[in-house]
């Protein structure tokens, strides 16, 4: 307990500093990642093949490889190449935060974008024919029937994957980034014990706890007529 | 291209230590999943109690996280009561961890699968005179095991999928190998897609597996029009 104290004392400020740096990874990640996943989705569920494979394909890559690779592939890989390193690309792999940023949302997007597209699977067809039958194009329908509805249906799994992310967010850890994690591990390092990483530990836990019910609240706020 | 060729067999070597890593965390996965299933129904309320509060606290812990306390806390462990005589390897490390985050996921998993197969006929198989473990094991499992495979399925590739964590505390992995050989032929990106590829196609053969597992477990069963 004495030992715990003072490792709050002592290095409280940069634990602190370390959960802002993974607070800022999930929020990022979760917003940019939300953004790419209804495009992802709508293509996805698109009837024409060239809209609908490539979708399909950066599915199943980002879904079917370890984060840790897909980190290492971009902030190690492709540093290699000197075209890359040339390109305004370059701006965003050459930090460590912001090419962990990058993978995040990536990889966030892809199972975002799996969820969703279950959501536009289910919503009625009778919706979609009412809106056809009041003269909306092909356009309106999607982004103001099909999209809004899906969401909707998908809130749920959604706010899941989110809640998911916060773990995922301690890979950043892997390429410098000083997360909590990265944090917790260099405090554990010099102090020779596991005390930092148990205290990571548990504020994971505590801020997943804050998160679903904070994101259930939200769900209520969507989905109005299924509260009860 | 002939930097691959030329590791290409150390690559293998690491597949294999992976695959090695996620069959051994999915037995004893299983095994605690199972048991602490039943810890979950059991009657004995703080039983239930602490086996609830400790799937929950280990399921919004990072993975890595609980590898690194697993792998340094185990270390540390031994090193304080056998004096350095004992290591702890990271493959040790790797499959009490993965086995952890396993058990805690398909705990919930398996209870609600006990739960579904229906009272009556666990009370048909206590009246035929079936002892406590044969209606566990000839009733219950069984019809429990065909609800809970399409779970299992996916925590199975999440649990491939995390065996990559293991390379950063030094398991001689896959992804090892191909930081090793991303250092001496000075081609990371070859080697870490490679890797991603042999990961894809692992988990592209175990649908069919579980596919043919659920065909199994579901005869019987009519099938949903």
């Amino acid at each position: 307990m004495d030992s715990l104290v003072l490792l709050l004392t002592e290095s409280g400020p940069v634990l602190l500093s370390g959960l802002v740096t993974s607070l800022k990874l999930l929020v990022l990640s979760c917003l940019f990642g939300f953004m790419l996943a209804v495009p992802l989705a709508v293509a996805r569920s698109a009837q024409s093949r060239w809209l609908s494979l490539p979708s399909r394909a950066f599915m199943t890559v980002f879904r079917g490889t370890p984060l840790l690779v897909q980190l290492f592939i971009l902030y190690y890989g492709l540093a290699q190449f000197d075209w890359v390193r040339h390109s305004p690309l370059w701006l965003l792999l050459e930090g460590s935060f912001s090419c962990a940023l990058l993978a995040l949302t990536l990889n966030i997007a892809a199972y975002m974008a799996e969820d969703i597209r279950g959501g536009i699977a289910g919503v009625p067809a009778g919706e979609q024919e009412a809106a056809a039958a009041f003269g909306m194009s092909r356009f309106m329908i999607t982004w103001y029937i099909v999209v809004p509805r899906a969401i909707g249906i998908v809130a749920p799994t959604l706010a899941n994957e989110v809640v998911l992310q916060l773990k995922s967010t301690a890979l950043a850890s892997t390429i410098t980034v000083l997360d909590l994690t990265g944090v917790a591990r260099r405090l554990s390092i010099a102090a020779y014990d596991t005390d930092a990483l148990i205290l990571a530990g548990v504020a994971y836990v505590a801020i997943a706890a804050l998160l679903s019910s904070m994101l259930k609240f939200a769900e209520g706020r969507l989905n109005p007529h299924l509260l009860r | 291209m002939a930097a691959l060729i030329d590791y290409s067999s150390q690559l293998l070597d690491g597949a294999w230590v992976t695959l090695e890593l996620a069959f051994t965390s999915l037995f004893f996965g299983m095994l605690l999943g199972l048991a602490t299933a039943s810890a979950k129904l059991s009657e004995v309320r703080w039983l239930s109690r602490a086996a609830f509060l400790a799937t929950d606290f280990l399921r919004g812990i990072p993975e890595f996280l609980i590898l690194l306390i697993c792998y340094f806390g185990l270390s540390n462990l031994i090193n304080t009561y056998f004096d350095g005589s004992l290591s702890v390897s990271p493959f040790a490390g790797g499959v009490v961890a993965l086995a952890l985050v396993f058990g805690a996921y398909s705990s919930e998993v398996f209870r609600g699968a006990f739960l579904s197969v229906s009272k009556g006929q666990l009370e048909a198989a206590r009246a035929y005179g079936l002892s406590r473990f044969q209606t566990l094991w000839f009733v219950r499992l069984p019809q429990a095991w065909r609800i809970c495979l399409p779970s299992l399925n996916n925590m199975w590739q999440n649990l491939l999928k995390d065996t990559s964590l293991v390379s950063i505390v030094g398991l001689e992995d896959m992804l090892r190998k191909a930081n090793i050989a991303a250092q001496y032929t000075k081609q990371p990106f070859m080697f870490y897609v490679a890797v991603g590829l042999i990961y894809l196609a692992l988990l592209a053969a175990s649908n069919p597996a579980f596919a043919w597992f659920e065909r199994r477990a579901n005869r019987g069963f009519a099938k949903a029009a």
